[in-house]
């Protein structure tokens, strides 16, 4: 494989930044997962595209709307009609799961050199991604597992609950320090911990 | 305004794109009919009342929507997939009629 660079090059400092009057509000870090992949179904092909994706991953995803799985090292959750996002540390996830869906279920789509995974965590997550989202971050509306896809401004961003006061973000590469930059800033108030 | 999007749920028009008139269909390919594909492509109702129009949730799921839009009042009646069966077109926007032109009229060299 060939090796990834972050494309948050400069603007990723590590450390203790903004607000340093009290306890880090969020803490911001790079997930850097090894694969990134969309599956698509064909319309009609849904069950048979989740129990393919459950055979290659592991992952049982529900088949409702925004529904997924959050796991210590790997995640899925639907974005769009007939359409999931996996996560997985691990890299070649892509061919395991070009092998278990067929190309009479759907698709596969390996993003894992296309897209940045971002993670914000801590007491003031809901907050600092409700100055970015026009969404609901609370934890009834939003709870743990569940995704959506969703734009800043023009950027994309898929954005799952990944824990109670933990959220995965997943823009593209091309937009990254962009994003990152204005994340940083809107955290600057409550104080955040890049690590 | 906002959207209630059927996958995503509400969310602010910022993430839609507008798609056009919901009520126009495309005529048969086949077609050489000038007045036919005129209307096709520029003839609009542009009613002030209940509107049936195309939206795309590009800032989010990227499936194309129809909407039922009031154009005075914004208020949304009813949002359903694209792809899904259409209900009739209601009474408030109807489809119209192709205007008649005179051959005549175009292309004539101005006297």
């Amino acid at each position: 494989m060939v090796e990834r660079e972050s494309p948050l090059g400069p603007a990723y400092r590590p450390g203790r930044h903004g607000n340093v009057a009290e306890a880090a509000g969020v803490t911001l870090s790079e997930t850097r997962p090894g694969s990134i992949v969309e599956v698509v179904s064909w319309p009609g092909s849904e069950k048979a595209a989740l129990a393919a994706i459950k055979s290659a991953t592991g992952l049982a995803l529900p088949n409702m709307p925004g529904a997924g799985v959050s796991k210590k090292d790997k995640a899925g959750y639907g974005f769009a009609p007939r359409r999931w996002l996996i996560i997985d540390g691990r890299e070649g996830v892509e061919q395991q799961l070009q092998k278990a869906v067929s190309d009479k279920i759907g698709a596969v789509n390996d993003l894992s050199h296309g897209r940045t995974a971002i993670r914000v965590s801590g007491p003031r997550a809901e907050w600092v991604l409700s100055k970015l989202f026009a969404v609901d971050f609370s934890a009834e509306a939003f709870p743990v597992s569940n995704g959506c896809s969703t734009a800043h401004h023009e950027i994309f961003a898929q954005i799952q609950r990944t824990g109670k006061n933990q959220f995965d973000l997943i823009v593209f590469c091309s937009f990254a320090r962009a994003f990152w930059t204005t994340l940083c800033h809107s955290a600057e108030e409550v104080g955040y911990e890049v690590s | 305004m906002r959207i209630s999007c059927p996958y995503c749920g509400t969310r602010d028009v910022a993430e839609f794109t507008y798609q056009g008139d919901a009520t126009i269909t495309r005529p048969d390919p086949a077609s050489t009919d000038q007045n036919t594909w005129n209307a096709f492509v520029y003839d609009r109702a542009n009613p002030a009342g209940k509107h049936s129009e195309l939206w795309q949730h590009s800032g989010g799921c990227r499936t194309h929507l129809v909407v039922e839009r009031d154009t005075v009042t914004h208020v949304i009646t009813s949002v359903a997939f694209a792809g899904a069966k259409r209900k009739p077109v209601s009474a408030a926007a109807p489809k119209r009629k192709a205007p008649a032109r005179k051959a005549a009229t175009r292309g004539k060299a101005p006297s």
